[in-house]
């Protein structure tokens, strides 16, 4: 192994994004994926606004719709939103905190590859007999009901998923308490770490009951089981407490990786420290915990008492006082500061009003009587998605426009960009302001199409527009994209000038091993102190230069994914089939047996020596 | 850091599974785990304590009339046994004794096969009886809650006989410390789950 930069070929490169355990390349391919998921899940979201921009319309069937708005919903949580933003957290984090990769990267690469496989045995349902049609949330009344294979393409692909993200989680968290550079105590992590690592806490515990959540459907649909049937002494409602112990949280687990998009973003371009850091810490802790206590609130209408939805509503409004405190802490940050309007700063702007206003109709579905009134609504179509677009969405473009350079080393084009925010944003609140209203005039969520007498057509039709919109503004983004990378102009050192945490003091293109010397953290921002001291070399570090230990490459991962894959495709089929249960043993050999060559074989990495590392500027 | 790096038993450290930042990770990462399977046999608890004894109109089975506790006893018996032998294992590790360490281990393994092949006989037993997987939601969620122990105990087994077999020639070093810090520790997790099995399960079921 040499750390010595070459050019390589096609096959070549292929082999090492295959075989990566790099967290920067992980992050590449993470982006990548959730892009084209992002792209698929757009589409599906086209075609449904489609369908309603007027009434009676036929332009897709109503088992058709039901099949697009649950793949629409699924997609955008879980391969879309959340792999962009893990994405994110492999690009950004371990260099926020100055560490040389993540804690475990082969793990790391091994949940990557499982969201994808997960993510295509998804997709495969549409050209295997139909896609799931119970709606993202899949409640088993509905779900067990379903004929056809598309709910267990449903259960199957997210249990392969979120293995991946659970993996992802567990990982980030090691990386944050164990890896950070001297200095970088608890306190001085920028609030993107901080956020990461409370959405990872929350992966942590959130994640395994949908995991059993998941295993009842496989079982019930595909083995016999009888959790969720009735006739068999199963109940269904435990599906719903165990998708939303998972579902909830996973809001949170979305939303806080946002919130330390725009608390860096506010901070870089407002030029001043952060507002109140460590009230933001606090807030982003308290609504972690916050976050499990509330699932019930999706469930005032299933008849859980009076009691229980009093406390559940209650505990539902004290996220808002947590939530508030960041809103004010990053109005107080711009306040007196030192603007500059860039693209992601356009969007962190747009975001605080289109959040505000999801956060107010979700205190309002909070109380529990009008939440009988709204439930199944348009109204809680239009609330959700101004908390995901309006928050997830907007931090994802806008991290988009912010990270580029760090991760490419180039620009990406302002001026588009901004054609991209403003065609957005405008075409988000053209699309679910309006959804508020359908929602209150009767209009329920997931319906296939209206009558013309019910008078929803003009609304309906506003909001079909609005999302044209956005359809345009995703496309200037991929142009502003594709033009980026022709030119391939080096964006060079700390792009955007006033970069205050440690990941923009990495020279460009970043090193494979990171920084060259463990950095030594003196402060909050500590980039923006050896600035401000006049620091030509970059950072103070805390280790002279010697070797670096690296990991080795693997194909494992890859080959252990591809056997859950195989066996999975088994199990869809089990009952039916003869081959069923030999394709599940199959696929689970592969990955047991790549199990074990993994525990078997050493694997010590390798070192770049010393002498390397001097000669080396940096790049790939 | 040399991982191949031969150890005395003067200089060992005092906890070889920390040493190296690697180890350190398995060991913190391990634990993360270990919280998440909490929640994933919480999850399974609730399902079971809700469906207990929920069938299709006039099932016979019930909690009562179908577990045996003399069973279940020596099987728990077994089973913390092990997590003793276990300990005794990891305090060989640490005193440097490796042929120690493999030895206990090895009866550790053992009382694992017992305890499984009791497992699979009372399983075994109830199906006999009509008590299969898909009689009722009661028997889905029992043999699931505890088949996921049993699937946990063979996946510990696996790993243990793995470790000690790849391991067998070349004594402890700092690489393979952690390993067999983090499957003692998979072993105690699979031993506390048991108790709660046992209580919630078998001793409820048939006295509560």
């Amino acid at each position: 192994m040499s750390s010595i930069a070459k050019k390589k070929g096609f096959g070549a490169t292929l082999w090492d994004y295959l075989t990566t355990v790099d967290h920067k390349k992980i992050a590449v391919m993470y982006l990548a994926a959730g892009g084209l998921f992002f792209v698929i899940g757009g589409i599906e979201a086209m075609l449904i606004r489609i369908q309603l921009a007027q009434p009676d319309n036929d332009f897709v069937s109503a088992g058709l719709f039901n099949e697009i708005i649950t793949m629409h919903g699924t997609t955008m949580i879980f391969l879309a939103a959340m792999p962009i933003l893990f994405g994110f957290m492999n690009a950004v984090m371990p260099l926020q905190i100055g560490a040389r990769d993540v804690a475990f990267p082969f793990l790391n690469s091994l949940g990557f590859w499982l969201f994808l496989f997960g993510g295509i045995f998804l997709n495969l349902s549409w050209f295997m007999g139909g896609a799931p049609d119970a709606g993202w949330t899949s409640y088993a009344s509905l779900s067990l009901a379903s004929p056809g294979h598309g709910i267990d393409f449903y259960a199957l692909g997210l249990q392969i998923a979120g293995a991946g993200t659970y993996i992802g989680g567990i990982n980030f968290l090691v990386t944050i308490i164990n890896m950070r550079a001297p200095g970088m105590t608890y306190m001085r992590m920028p609030l993107f770490t901080w956020t990461t690592f409370v959405a990872s806490a929350l992966i942590l515990f959130a994640f395994p009951p949908l995991t059993i959540g998941l295993f009842f459907l496989i079982l019930d649909r595909m083995f016999g089981g009888n959790f969720f049937d009735h006739t068999m002494g199963g109940n269904t409602i435990i599906w719903e407490h165990l998708f939303w112990i998972f579902g909830h949280p996973e809001v949170y687990i979305l939303i806080l990786p946002a919130f330390g998009i725009f608390s860096e973003i506010f901070a870089l371009f407002s030029r001043k420290r952060l507002f109140g850091y460590s009230s933001m810490v606090f807030a982003t802790v308290l609504i972690g915990f916050l976050g499990f206590m509330v699932w019930a609130h999706h469930m005032f209408t299933v008849g859980l008492g009076p009691t229980a939805n009093a406390i559940f509503a209650v505990a539902t409004m004290a996220i808002a006082v947590p939530t508030g405190m960041k809103i004010f802490n990053w109005l107080l940050t711009i306040w007196g500061g030192s603007i500059k309007v860039t693209t992601p700063m356009l969007y962190a702007l747009g975001f605080i009003p289109s959040f505000v206003a999801g956060g107010v109709t979700g205190i309002m579905q909070a109380a529990a009587p009008l939440d009988y009134q709204l439930h199944d609504s348009y109204f809680i179509v239009a609330h959700f998605h101004y908390v995901i677009v309006g928050g997830v969405v907007l931090a994802i473009l806008a991290a988009v426009h912010l990270y580029w350079p760090l991760m490419f080393n180039q620009m990406l084009s302002e001026k588009l960009g901004k054609w991209t925010f403003w065609f957005f944003f405008i075409g988000f609140h053209l699309t679910f302001f309006i959804q508020h209203f359908l929602g209150l005039m009767g209009m329920p969520r997931r319906v296939f199409t209206f009558g013309a007498d019910q008078g929803w057509d003009l609304f309906n039709l506003i909001s079909s527009i609005g999302a044209a919109f956005m359809a345009v503004g995703v496309i200037i983004l991929v142009v502003n994209i594709i033009i980026t990378v022709v030119k391939n102009v080096p964006a060079g050192n700390d792009p955007w000038e006033d970069g205050r945490t440690l990941e923009w003091a990495i020279p460009q293109p970043v090193p494979f091993y990171n920084f060259k010397q463990t950095p030594l953290v003196r402060g909050l921002d500590t980039f923006w102190i050896e600035k401000q001291e006049g620091n030509k070399e970059g950072m103070t570090y805390a280790e002279p230069l010697s070797d670096i230990h690296m990991p080795n490459n693997s194909i494992i991962p890859i080959v252990m994914t591809f056997g859950l894959f195989i066996a999975a495709f088994g199990a869809l089929y089990n009952g039916e089939k003869d081959w069923a249960i030999p394709v599940i043993v199959l696929g689970l050999a592969i990955t047991l047996g790549s199990m074990a060559v993994r525990s078997i074989k050493d694997d010590h990495g390798f070192h770049i020596h010393k002498e390397d590392l001097m000669n080396d500027k940096g790049g790939k | 850091m040399d991982f191949n790096k031969k150890y005395t038993p003067q200089t060992w450290p005092d906890h070889p599974e920390q040493v190296t930042l690697e180890g350190k990770n398995k060991f913190l990462g391990f634990w993360l785990f270990l919280g998440g399977e909490t929640v994933l046999f919480a999850s399974l608890f609730a399902t079971y304590l809700a469906l207990k004894n929920k069938g299709p109109s006039g099932m016979e089975f019930s909690t009562n009339t179908l577990f045996e506790l003399p069973l279940v006893f020596i099987m728990t018996m077994i089973l913390l046994t092990s997590s003793l032998t276990s300990v005794y294992a990891m305090y060989h590790m640490k005193n440097h004794n490796f042929r120690g360490m493999q030895t206990w281990l090895a009866i550790t393994v053992l009382l694992g096969l017992a305890f499984l092949g009791l497992e699979i006989y009372e399983f075994n037993h109830y199906v006999h009886l009509g008590f299969h997987y898909g009689q009722s939601a009661f028997s889905s969620a029992f043999f699931t809650l505890v088949g996921t122990h049993g699937l946990h105990v063979v996946i510990g087994l696996g790993w243990i006989i793995l470790l000690m077999l790849r391991n067998a020639k070349r004594g402890f070093s700092l690489y393979n410390a952690p390993k067999y810090y983090t499957a003692s520790l998979y072993w105690h997790f699979i031993d506390v789950v048991w108790v709660f099995i046992f209580t919630v399960v078998y001793l409820m079921g048939v006295v509560g």
